[in-house]
């Protein structure tokens, strides 16, 4: 019988299969190709190791940056707050002591871990590819096997460089047909955890197929595969394509001359056999799709930009109708009113879901020649500090400030309230970050999740909606500044 | 690690379902560098409210914590099972984990049992009735005790195995190093290395 995907990757990374001592089965011992590392996650893992007397096995398969406590303005001063600067202060220590390349604030490179992995063209297909972060399923849209872990892992992957796991479930995740413009890639991911709920891909690796994912870039399948952990699922995968070598050929370090072809032979193999199976299907129609968005405080709780806030009489099940009534409460939102009607106070584009330079690409071609609602605050932070030297490039960043937004540095910013870029408590958000829990963003701020147009659209009229919604911008001022970038290709 | 057999404790009864990880720790006090000291982080938002379970006695005293389903989802952080832990927490059933959690549970010496819902329900009320009612969590016979409710649970066999004998993973791994160098010398040319670094 063929095999998956994530079953191809698998078998090739076995180091030792788990036998079964004394009737219990053990796990099999992997192969780590890339471990990420950065601040948050690290320092117990490092000073474990110290304690031992243990060495990192591969420093050449690792590489740190720093991005979850950094300020994204005046990155030139010190960090302000005490905690934050020694946690930074201790990574770049154990960098140094380990010989683990870094990238600090201010380098050219540095950025949220997620994204620089890809723009290095380190990130590659059929990798194993793991980091102190559960967002690291990001890596999975280059057909590689991408896992977050926690720190005890972290450890034992700097000690060992493999990682002991038991075997995972397959889940294909099918979405055929074409997305309608002013519909992108988030919409499909979090119209999936709508469907499958936050633990229904708990125990899987969920591999998206059919048309309309061969369809997106490579930063569209990153936004999808990034979000796979919000359903549960312990990573996302998306077969490489020519559109995955495309985008790799040329990074620094994507393989050159005859490794490259290699390469691309090898990566040319690892796709699901047709007579392959999976232990789950889902399917999802790209055609019938709309511009989603969450109303509670998981991110399964999600409609259509078009529905209204639902009711706990709505659900069946009594644990679901008990978060309903919860979710409302927290969120202070009235069952029934339509999501359209709710009005926010700040627009945060950014995050290892949606900051890469595609999706500041899009948000700037909804809001070129359009005015800002003068009540909002939106803030636009670029993933990293390549992606914000790109978008300067193309001008995007004088299209946010005409607008009135602010362009601040790379860093992991509001999406996660663990630097100064928090919200209030009540205050309420329209994010293209990828968690809507109680007081993710800030103690007692409210986040509803949307993608980048949603965003963009949402700053221009101050309540929740979808580009389609928006007026014509006069014809003088629609010019986009580069041709080529269109809403729907996302 | 310590070895864990059975623990015995006082049952905290949390009706609610996705426990994420940014309740059970929020991130901000995630800039420590220690391991421990994290118990005034635990749920650290929801104790603010004087209702809140944690806050009433005897469940301030509690070391088996009863959730809803889809507990621990979320981002990665140990921190999560510190936390837990550092508040004197021994286990915690549910009827799903999440599994980046329940993986750092078994590393950490928390018990993360399985329990059908079904038993969670029963074991909600038996607690709800009898506050201070003591839960047995008998890792060896995969069996939760409480009051007359006796109900299995599921936990993987390795991770049982390693915590009944309190083994050290790395140690484990370690044991095969000529394994994971034989594997090295097979790896392809063509696999990126991160140095020398090229930007």
């Amino acid at each position: 019988m063929g095999k998956t995907l994530a079953e191809k990757v698998w078998e090739s990374h076995i180091v030792r299969r788990g036998e079964v001592v004394n009737g219990q089965a053990e796990p099999d011992l992997l192969y780590i190709d890339l471990h990420l590392v950065h601040e948050v996650t690290s320092p117990q893992a490092f000073e474990g190791l110290r304690l031992a007397g243990r060495k990192l096995r591969r420093p050449d398969l690792t590489i740190a940056t720093e991005d979850h406590n950094t300020p994204t303005i005046d990155i030139d001063r010190p960090i302000a707050d005490p905690t934050s600067r020694t946690q930074i202060e201790t990574l770049r220590a154990n960098c140094k002591e380990f010989g683990v390349r870094l990238h600090s604030l201010g380098d050219a490179q540095q950025g949220i871990v997620h994204i620089i992995g890809p723009q290095l063209g380190l990130t590659q297909p059929g990798l194993t590819v793991v980091c102190g972060d559960s967002h690291t399923s990001t890596h999975g849209a280059f057909g590689a096997l991408a896992m977050g872990i926690g720190t005890s892992e972290v450890e034992h992957v700097m000690a060992t460089q493999t990682l002991s796991l038991n075997p995972f479930k397959t889940m294909a995740i099918n979405v055929e047909g074409t997305l309608k413009p002013g519909v992108t890639s988030k919409d499909i991911i979090l119209a999936v955890i709508a469907k499958i709920g936050t633990g229904g891909g708990q125990g899987y690796v969920l591999e998206y197929r059919g048309s309309a994912i061969r369809a997106l870039s490579m930063d569209a399948r990153m936004t999808i595969c990034n979000m796979s952990i919000e359903a549960g699922a312990r990573a996302g995968m998306v077969a490489p394509d020519e559109t995955t070598f495309e985008y790799l050929k040329g990074r620094a370090h994507a393989p050159q001359g005859a490794d490259w072809h290699a390469a691309v032979e090898n990566w040319r193999t690892l796709r699901t056999d047709d007579d392959a199976t999976f232990d789950a299907e889902v399917f999802l129609d790209a055609d019938e799709l709309e511009p989603f968005v969450t109303w509670g405080t998981n991110p399964g709780q999600g409609v259509s930009l078009s529905q209204a806030v639902p009711s706990p009489d709505d659900f069946a099940d009594e644990n679901e109708k008990a978060a309903c009534r919860r979710a409302l409460d927290y969120m202070a939102l009235e069952a029934g009113t339509p999501m359209k009607d709710i009005r926010v106070d700040t627009v945060f584009l950014g995050s290892c879901t949606n900051s890469r330079v595609e999706d500041l690409r899009l948000a700037a071609d909804i809001i070129r020649g359009r005015q800002k609602d003068p009540d909002i605050r939106m803030m636009v932070v670029p993933g990293s500090a390549r992606v914000r030297l790109e978008a300067e490039a193309e001008g995007l960043d004088k299209v946010f400030k005409e607008f009135g937004a602010e362009w601040r540095f790379a860093g992991c910013s509001m999406c996660l309230g663990m630097n100064p870029d928090q919200l209030a408590p009540g205050e309420r958000c329209a994010s293209t970050s990828n968690r809507n829990f109680e007081g993710r963003q800030g103690k007692g701020g409210r986040t509803h999740l949307v993608s980048p147009v949603v965003a963009a659209a949402t700053a221009v009229r101050g309540t929740l909606s979808s580009p389609s919604d928006l007026d014509p911008v006069p014809p003088a001022a629609a010019l986009p500044a580069e041709s080529g970038s269109t809403i729907h290709a996302a | 690690m310590e070895k864990i057999t059975t623990h015995t404790g006082i049952g905290v009864p949390l009706r609610q379902s996705n426990v994420d990880t940014d309740q059970i720790i929020p991130a901000v006090y995630l800039k420590r560098i220690t391991r421990t000291g994290f118990e005034d982080a635990l749920f650290s938002a929801w104790r603010k409210d004087e209702n809140f379970i944690l806050n009433k006695e005897p469940f301030n005293r509690g070391s088996v914590l009863v959730a809803g389903p889809d507990f621990g989802t979320g981002s990665s952080r140990e921190h999560a099972v510190w936390a837990l832990k550092d508040f004197g927490f021994r286990a915690v059933l549910s009827s799903r984990f999440a599994d980046i959690f329940r993986g750092n549970s078994g590393k950490q010496g928390l018990v993360a049992a399985q329990v059908a819902q079904d038993d969670i329900e029963l074991i909600w009320k038996e607690l709800e009735n009898h506050p201070g009612a003591e839960i047995t969590v008998d890792l060896e016979a995969r069996l939760v005790t409480c009051g007359s409710i006796v109900a299995p649970f599921q936990i993987d066999d390795y991770t049982r195995w390693r915590l009944l004998e309190g083994l050290d993973d790395i140690g484990l791994t370690l044991r095969h190093e000529e394994t994971i160098t034989a594997y090295e010398a097979e790896r392809p040319s063509f696999k990126p290395t991160t140095l020398p670094a090229r930007t």
